[in-house]
């Protein structure tokens, strides 16, 4: 037996989830696709005594619209998502991020919910929901909350979320008129975690003069890395070669924090992140431009 | 064993029914207690591919699911593909193509290329290389596993 012994739970609705998790606490695990906390626990880097599986619910599994964008129950497969039309439309950023997230049989199990929960640095989901300005609805015995994406991931693996709490939905705002979006990474190979990544969304008003920049990086630092002060350079102003170059060498070298390992170091990692920014702005002005 | 569970599960058409410890993954499920050994172990954590079934249609790795939480589903493993007097065409395609060497990571290939076939009849080369990015080989060099999906295609359609 590879993971440690554990009492195994199955429940069927939501409100047995959360009298599950208000019982067993922090000694309690939620098992959504399973894609990361098994391994983990394959690797006994786990070893919760109690396993939530919350794959027998159903009613987690929806994609509506919701106010002009689109909501997503956290059981929805990442394989699921990518073929899902309505994200198409309402969330092409999402829809573009899928295909490039695991391999094909990681996405047939994972889940959305479950790759946000784990907050993993590196996690294309962690970024694009950042950028996005996502919010997170939580659920425990008392009720519920909604979270914007910047202040559910707090650091290293970690979310806001307390012990007793289960994330339930997601929601994704509209992209705003004019607006221009580009999602670029980094792998030794196709579908490994990738070296650095950038998500992008840029906004540009009827004078073609941008009104809103978001740069999120991953792997790049304990959490989503988001670069404001190159942001800066770019709002209020037409954007041109010039300035894209400024403001990829701004965040690659003063807002990003990537750390060496034996993968890549970090100026290997600021190289990219330079490279990654420069394409990912030209993509997205290109597609504001084009009036998606 | 005092934390059990009933298991009762669906395996290339044949029910099964197993008392088993909740901790008892998939992989080892179907390789220890039904004797099912076509489905390979490699890495148990998700990277090599060598463990992949079909789980109600879709493949997915065996290493990382919990026996207990296929419970009800249907699963089709290699030895549900074909027999060595009946096989699958890819199968056929892999034998004539020259696809495998030491075979170890072939049944993962396989419960990949599958269902993917029938959704993909006519695949480019590229689209073929993007299907089996999550199976590792360590002998061909995967150039004969791309011959032998474009004939299995020939042969299906």
């Amino acid at each position: 037996m590879k993971p440690a012994p554990f009492k195994y739970y199955a429940p069927q609705s939501v409100p047995e989830v959360l009298d599950l998790l208000n019982e067993y606490g922090y000694d309690a695990k939620v098992l959504a696709g399973g894609q990361s906390l098994v391994p983990m626990m394959n690797f006994r880097l786990v070893q919760p005594a109690v396993i939530v599986d919350i794959n027998k619910i159903p009613e987690l599994s929806y994609i509506e619209p919701h106010d002009k964008g689109v909501r997503l129950g956290a059981m929805v497969r990442h394989s699921q998502a990518e073929k899902d039309p309505l994200i198409k439309e309402h969330a092409p950023l999402i829809h573009e991020t899928m295909p490039q997230i695991a391999t094909v049989q990681i996405r047939n199990r994972g889940t959305i919910g479950g790759s946000l929960a784990h907050a993993d640095s590196s996690a294309e989901l962690v970024v694009v929901t950042t950028a996005l300005d996502a919010k997170f609805k939580i659920q425990n015995q008392k009720g519920e909350r909604l979270v914007p994406a910047a202040e559910f991931f707090v650091g290293l693996l970690t979310t806001s979320m307390e012990s007793e709490d289960l994330l339930v939905e997601v929601q994704i705002p509209p992209m705003p008129a004019h607006s221009g979006w580009s999602l670029k990474e980094v792998a030794r190979r196709p579908h490994d975690f990738a070296l650095m990544g950038v998500a992008v969304i840029l906004t540009l008003n009827k004078k073609d003069r941008c009104t809103e920049a978001r740069m999120v990086y991953l792997s790049a630092g304990d959490g989503p890395i988001s670069a404001p002060e190159a942001a800066k350079l770019l709002i209020g102003n037409e954007i041109t070669p010039e300035l894209i170059t400024a403001a990829a060498e701004k965040a690659a070298a003063d807002e990003i924090d990537p750390g060496s390992d034996i993968h890549a170091t970090a100026e290997f990692r600021r190289h990219l992140a330079n490279v990654l920014t420069r394409r990912a702005l030209e993509e997205a002005l290109q597609r504001a431009k084009g009036g998606n | 064993m005092e934390n059990t569970f009933e298991l009762s599960v669906t395996v290339n058409g044949t029910s099964y029914q197993k008392v088993i410890d909740p901790r008892t993954l998939l992989s080892d499920f179907l390789r220890n207690d039904l004797e099912l050994t076509g489905t390979h172990v490699g890495c148990e954590h998700g990277v090599c591919g060598a463990c992949t079934i079909i789980l109600n249609g879709d493949p997915v790795r065996s290493c990382l699911l919990f026996a207990p939480q296929v419970h009800g589903q249907e699963i089709i493993t290699v030895e549900g593909l074909g027999t060595v007097d009946d096989m699958h065409p890819l199968q056929e395609a892999f034998r004539e193509a020259h696809a495998l060497q030491c075979g170890f990571c072939t049944p993962g290939f396989l419960t990949t290329l599958v269902p993917w076939l029938e959704e993909n009849p006519n695949p480019t080369e590229e689209e073929i290389r993007e299907a089996v990015s999550g199976n590792l080989c360590r002998c061909t060099g995967y150039q004969h596993i791309i011959d032998a999906v474009k004939l299995a295609a020939e042969k299906m359609n």
